[in-house]
């Protein structure tokens, strides 16, 4: 084994952290990161979605034929993306309907079928375990701090709740939450990243 | 041949298995949707057409089965007594079905009010008839009996001007409400009277 468990599972937080350095899933982040609540139960979501299909995968690759592998993998990831949302709907209806379409979304989202085809289809169950855990524990923090941003200064609010220590003349800068304002905040959120990466 | 067999077999087995668990999982969560459904769907238009009762009339709720359908009830009490009762009925719009909620009297069989719940209306136009407050109310105190129809066909609605098709749907589904009332109100009755105010 060339990397460590451990290994597998710390790239997802940094080195190669789905949004920022694969940029992969730019949908969902894009759209979801106008409120922190948002981005966080978009973030958990795929989560769980790339968890469970990662170890389904690999516990499956032997059985899976190569010529329809991409097929059992859509059908796993969608039945995970469908659970997802029925258990949203049943336990946080309220965030299920903000987020929309863009959870039964996360079926076409790259990272659960990138990392199928590129990781678990090849390696045992364990790294594939870490490595969703991590990909997706990454992806969650990167919409959250995205979300963060962009609700703080472009609502002056936290989690839905204002913000006391920004003062009472603060002005939201609203361009903040519009989508050419997701695009820019994505934008220097990547330079930082390619910054603090170079070598 | 073999090999063929093979990826057939595999793949109907998946879609197989996945359909399973989906079912299961569906099952599982049914009522609790359904009650997230009423709470944040039905529940703000209960809530509004139902102003001015003491109770929760979300909690207050039975079912009664119509035909193939089970059609919700929910329970509004005035004035210390039970005597309100609101359930959904659709009719035909622009955009799909508009589901509304009809709230009755059933001591005197008149309609205490009338909310748009989810559409797909035109924005701006059809969907008026959910935010124009004036075009609900004159339902308002009107028979549940009453053949609901536009000014136009000589009855006694105002539909929106610019949203006929919309107004229509929503006084189809206010007639189809009084046809499902006229035919379970015994049962109505029957489940009203265990109802403690």
């Amino acid at each position: 084994m060339a990397k460590s468990v451990i290994q597998e599972f710390t790239k997802g937080l940094w080195t190669e952290v789905p949004p920022y350095r694969l940029v992969l899933g730019l949908c969902p982040t894009l759209a979801m990161t106008k409120q922190v609540d948002m981005g966080f139960g978009m973030g958990l979501a795929v989560t769980f979605v790339l968890v469970g299909s990662n170890v389904l995968i690999s516990l499956l690759r032997k059985v899976i034929p190569k010529n329809v592998r991409i097929a059992c993998f859509i059908v796993v990831v969608a039945t995970f993306v469908i659970v997802v949302e029925l258990l949203m709907q049943a336990y946080t209806y309220e965030l299920f309907l903000k987020m929309g379409i863009f959870i039964p979304l996360i079926v076409v989202n790259c990272i659960p079928l990138g990392r199928a085809e590129a990781f678990c289809y090849k390696k045992g169950v364990l790294p594939s375990f870490a490595d969703g855990l991590g990909m997706g524990l990454g992806y969650t923090i990167s919409l959250t701090v995205l979300a963060i941003i962009r609700e703080v200064l472009g609502n002056g609010t936290f989690f839905n709740q204002p913000i006391s220590f920004l003062g009472p003349t603060f002005q939201p800068f609203s361009f903040m939450t519009t989508a050419p304002g997701a695009f820019v905040c994505l934008g220097l959120m990547l330079c930082i990243m390619n910054l603090l990466g170079k070598k | 041949m073999r090999e063929m067999l093979k990826l057939f077999v595999v793949v109907t087995l998946f879609g197989a298995i996945s359909g399973g668990i989906l079912a299961g999982v569906r099952a599982g969560t049914q009522e609790r949707i359904e009650y997230q459904q009423i709470k944040f769907v039905k529940g703000p238009a209960i809530l509004q057409i139902m102003k001015g009762c003491t109770n929760d009339p979300l909690t207050t709720r039975f079912k009664i089965k119509d035909g193939k359908e089970e059609r919700a009830f929910f329970v509004g009490v005035f004035d210390g007594k039970p005597n309100t009762v609101a359930f959904e009925a659709t009719g035909k719009g622009y955009g799909g079905e508009i589901p509304i909620i009809v709230a009755v009297n059933v001591d005197n069989d008149r309609i205490v009010g009338v909310g748009v719940t989810t559409h797909r209306e035109t924005p701006g136009v059809g969907a008026r008839v959910q935010s124009d407050a004036k075009f609900t109310n004159q339902f308002k105190g009107q028979s549940i009996k009453e053949p609901f129809k536009v000014k136009a066909e000589g009855g006694k609605i105002d539909a929106i001007s610019g949203a006929t098709v919309s107004s229509r749907g929503v006084m189809g589904a206010v007639v189809s409400s009084g046809e499902i009332y006229n035919r379970l109100k015994s049962n109505i009755l029957d489940k009203m009277k265990s109802i403690k105010s």
